[in-house]
């Protein structure tokens, strides 16, 4: 069943007076419990893919549809609401957050705007969402700087879980992170995968990180598709000049192993 | 503390944390040490300073104590000119934060409001709405900040425009916040240091432009005021000076203290973010 | 081989919040040779890198000792050529704690000089701000000591927020050769052209010309190496520098950095959180956690036959295109 369906998307920008396209004639489908990644160099279009879809910016031309209905024709209220199963995981958990934000605040608003715990049952709802993505419930009280780059990666999960979302974007979500955090980080991510039936749109240039976790991979150059399918043998056999380029750039552990 | 600390480092900040201190003491114990209208004759008219101890600073033309009226002046200065900033600044921190938050037409039409209050002199602006309306604390209060919200304006819509480009409103967006919550309660509070940097100047110019009304004959009838107390004194400068000097001196020395009060708070919290 | 400069229990503490950011680390850097220090954040790897510098924040309190020695093997003269260490005499190590560079860092000729003592006030420099960190270094007379921009070139994560946005590329990498190599700036500008052809940016002359915003991200880390390069440094010292760029780009200037040591005969101090990265360049790695050094060797041995549990478990997290998919892992356990 298909969560999302991207058709024909298209966005364009000036660039010191010149049009250029950042997105160009792209389309995809993501099915339930399933993870699609994007890869591609720095301004290959994924950001933007990844905010076209969320509606955080508006596409000039294509179409959007989630869960089934067109997405672009939401407004208002009507949006608002939506975003309840569409939701995102930034790069940087720390500019993702408000900076006088305590974890609490961040996880009650949530909950708050989507009518879904009342007041006094959310402290209760916080402290589990904390506990579903591996925190103590006592983090509620400390400030969002108080606490690691890790923890506060998991606190943007929580919160991105907490409206109960189809679709979550992680948008480069483990690539500022030091690598024991991010193994984890990716488990817990697979993990709410495989028990909530989240699908993922998963943004990110590290074609590792990328095999480690995603069903199928989009790879983008310039705006475009170079190539698709399956992420594993996309990687291992690339096709597209860009393709090539990024699994020869992707630095290899020579290892003689035992 | 610490901040506490930083702020009496130069000897400016030091100073004007004095006079202000010396200000707002006089004006809370106003009632206290000079009980009863101040406005009331306390002993025989146009009586020098240092003549008589229980008038110090002798009499006005009505034979009105003036110390007494320095200190319950002091009050209306200081009220008048924190109502009037505090009031320009929420006016224009809230108009700056709904034009850059919004964008496009809500944008251009209060830039361009602004840009109208901005090209009419502050102080004939408050001129005309007092001669409209007519003199009391309330008008004083609203017509000062008519002229002075226009500067916290731009400010807090220069910051929010660079705001609201962050991850945490994109952030705000994805879970569905209501936009003026996302403008008031996320981007708002974040934008308002800058903002705050401009009290001083704010509050300066306001208690400058109080005395200025009262001076010509605008202000509350019902208070005494040191722009009041020149004017008074202005018929008889040559004779009695003093009756226009020293409310003159009380207000270049509050300006000031507010001045250097407020630059040592901006010193102090450069000097801050310069070390973080 | 000679070590270029010997680490001997460095420990550095920000007074800000008092916990060590190193504590007791001694590591010798062989003449010429590429070493990678690897942590993870926290780790101390790059208040290492600004120590060594003389960077550290003025709030940092230091202890330890960091000797400079001349190299020898460049010339068969006993005199440095100019741009690497001029008037050093190797009878002089003593230097001043006023001297703009850590009050630490210590020349020696042949002998190790006594240690001087310690002193808090560390370098003027605030930290990340490279490039300009070259230029803003107050002039002062030749000293005896290694001189950043001079002996060390250094190159910093963020190259938007270490080249100054209101300069032409061009003169920021001729400052840097003007201020250490008293050159005209006719022969400066001559020389930032050069550089520029070498950090292979196309059309040097344009560029020469460019703002800093009108250059790509993996453009503008090229300008910055230019501008480390400048005086000709003996150290080159990297801080994450290709950590924000993509993995395309972060594999040509990684390629650049590799050739440019080799051709100047440059040491490289190589930061990095990416051992797979480092592996790929450095002769040896040194590991960092914590604040502490807890395993140093060559890059074969760390990756083949690493002592430490946590050097092993920073090889078993690296996400190779080799491995074993989390995928299936998880799939197995399921």
């Amino acid at each position: 069943m298909t969560v999302l369906a991207v058709s024909n998307l298209a966005k364009r920008y000036r660039r010191g007076g010149k049009p250029f396209a950042a997105v160009d004639d792209v389309s995809f489908e993501i099915g339930r419990a399933e993870t699609l990644a994007l890869a591609g160099p720095s301004g290959s279009g994924k950001s933007t893919i990844a905010r076209l879809v969320l509606r955080l910016i508006e596409p000039d031309a294509g179409r959007i549809d989630f869960e089934g209905a067109d997405f672009l024709a939401l407004s208002g209220a009507a949006l608002r609401a939506r975003r309840a199963r569409l939701q995102m995981v930034f790069q940087d958990p720390l500019a993702a957050f408000n900076p006088r934000a305590t974890v609490a605040r961040v996880l009650d608003d949530p909950l708050r705007i989507h009518n879904i715990a009342s007041r006094a049952e959310r402290p209760r709802r916080i402290a589990a969402l904390l506990e579903r993505v591996g925190l103590d419930a006592s983090l509620a009280s400390r400030a969002i700087h108080e606490i690691s780059g890790g923890q506060r990666q998991r606190v943007a999960i929580a919160r991105a879980i907490a409206t109960r979302p189809s679709l979550i974007v992680l948008d480069e979500a483990v690539s500022a992170l030091d690598v024991s955090v991010r193994g984890q980080i990716l488990e817990l991510l697979l993990d709410l995968q495989r028990q909530e039936r989240i699908a993922y749109l998963f943004i990110s240039h590290d074609l590792g990180v990328i095999r480690a976790v995603a069903h199928r991979i989009i790879v983008l150059d310039s705006g475009r598709v170079a190539e698709s399918g399956d992420a594993r043998a996309v990687i291992a056999n690339p096709q597209s000049a860009i393709g090539k380029a990024l699994v020869a750039a992707t630095p290899r552990l020579t290892r003689s192993r035992p | 503390m610490n901040r506490l600390r930083r702020f009496l480092q130069t000897p400016e900040a030091i100073a004007g944390a004095i006079i202000l201190a010396l200000l707002i003491v006089m004006a809370l114990a106003a009632p206290l040490l000079f009980p009863g209208d101040p406005q009331a004759i306390a002993g025989p008219a146009l009586l020098p300073p240092f003549q008589d101890l229980s008038l110090p600073l002798g009499t006005d033309r009505l034979g009105r104590d003036v110390l007494a009226e320095l200190f319950h002046g002091a009050r209306t200065s200081l009220a008048v000119g924190l109502a009037a900033a505090a009031a320009a600044l929420l006016i224009g921190s809230v108009v700056g934060t709904l034009a850059g938050f919004a964008g496009g037409l809500v944008d251009d039409v209060l830039m361009r409001i602004t840009d109208a209050f901005q090209t009419v002199p502050g102080f004939l602006l408050a001129l005309a709405f007092v001669s409209i309306v007519g003199p009391s604390l309330g008008v004083v209060v609203a017509a000062i900040a008519l002229g002075a919200w226009t500067g916290p304006a731009r400010v807090a819509r220069a910051e929010v425009l660079s705001i609201r480009e962050r991850d945490y409103v994109a952030g705000a967006r994805v879970i569905g916040m209501h936009p003026l919550e996302i403008a008031f309660r996320e981007v708002l509070p974040n934008a308002l240091p800058p903002v705050l940097a401009l009290s001083s100047v704010i509050v300066a110019a306001a208690i400058l432009t109080e005395a200025a009304l009262s001076f010509l004959g605008l202000g509350d009838p019902n208070r005494v005021t040191w722009g009041g107390m020149i004017a008074e004194g202005r018929t008889v400068l040559r004779t009695a000076p003093f009756l226009s000097v020293v409310p003159g001196i009380a207000l270049v020395l509050t300006v000031l203290g507010v001045y250097l009060a407020g630059e040592g708070v901006v010193e102090s919290t450069a000097v801050r973010r310069s070390l973080s | 081989m000679t070590a270029l400069l010997s680490i001997r229990d460095l420990s550095v503490r920000y007074r800000r919040d008092g916990v060590g950011a190193l504590k007791g680390v001694s590591l010798h850097v062989e003449a010429g040779e590429r070493l990678a220090i690897i942590g993870e954040s926290g780790s101390g790897k790059s208040t290492l890198a600004l120590a060594v510098a003389g960077l550290l924040a003025k709030g940092a309190v230091i202890d330890g000792t960091i000797e400079w020695t001349i190299p020898k093997s460049q010339t068969s003269h006993s005199f440095a050529p100019l741009s690497v260490l001029p008037d050093i005499s190797p009878t002089r190590g003593e230097i001043e704690p006023s001297s703009p560079l850590s009050p630490i860092s210590n020349v020696v000729g042949e002998m190790p000089a006594a240690k001087p003592p310690i002193s808090p006030l560390v370098g003027e420099m605030s930290g990340r701000t490279e490039g300009g960190a070259v230029e803003r270094q107050p002039s002062h007379p030749r000293d005896t000591i290694p001189h950043l921009g001079r002996d060390i070139g250094f190159v910093f994560q963020d190259p938007s927020s270490s080249l100054d946005p209101v300069m032409p590329v061009g003169k920021q990498i001729a400052e840097v050769a003007r201020a250490h190599l008293g050159l005209g700036w006719p022969q400066s500008m001559t020389l930032a052209k050069t550089l520029l052809d070498r950090v292979r940016l196309p059309s040097p002359d344009a560029v020469l010309y460019a703002y800093p915003h009108q250059l790509s991200g993996g453009q503008k880390q090229r300008v910055a190496i230019a501008a480390a390069i400048a005086a000709g440094p003996k150290l080159l010292i990297a801080d994450e520098a290709t950590s924000a760029l993509d993995t395309i780009v972060q594999a040509e200037i990684v390629a650049l950095i590799r050739r440019l040591v080799a051709e100047d005969g440059m040491t490289l101090l190589f930061i990095s959180h990416d051992i797979a990265l480092a592996a790929t360049l450095a002769d040896r790695i040194a590991v960092l956690r914590h604040g502490e050094l807890i395993e140093l060797g060559e890059t074969d041995q760390i990756l083949n036959a690493p002592r430490h549990a946590y050097t092993r478990s920073l090889l078993d997290a690296h996400l190779g295109l080799d491995a074993r998919p989390l995928l299936d892992r998880q799939g197995a356990s399921a």
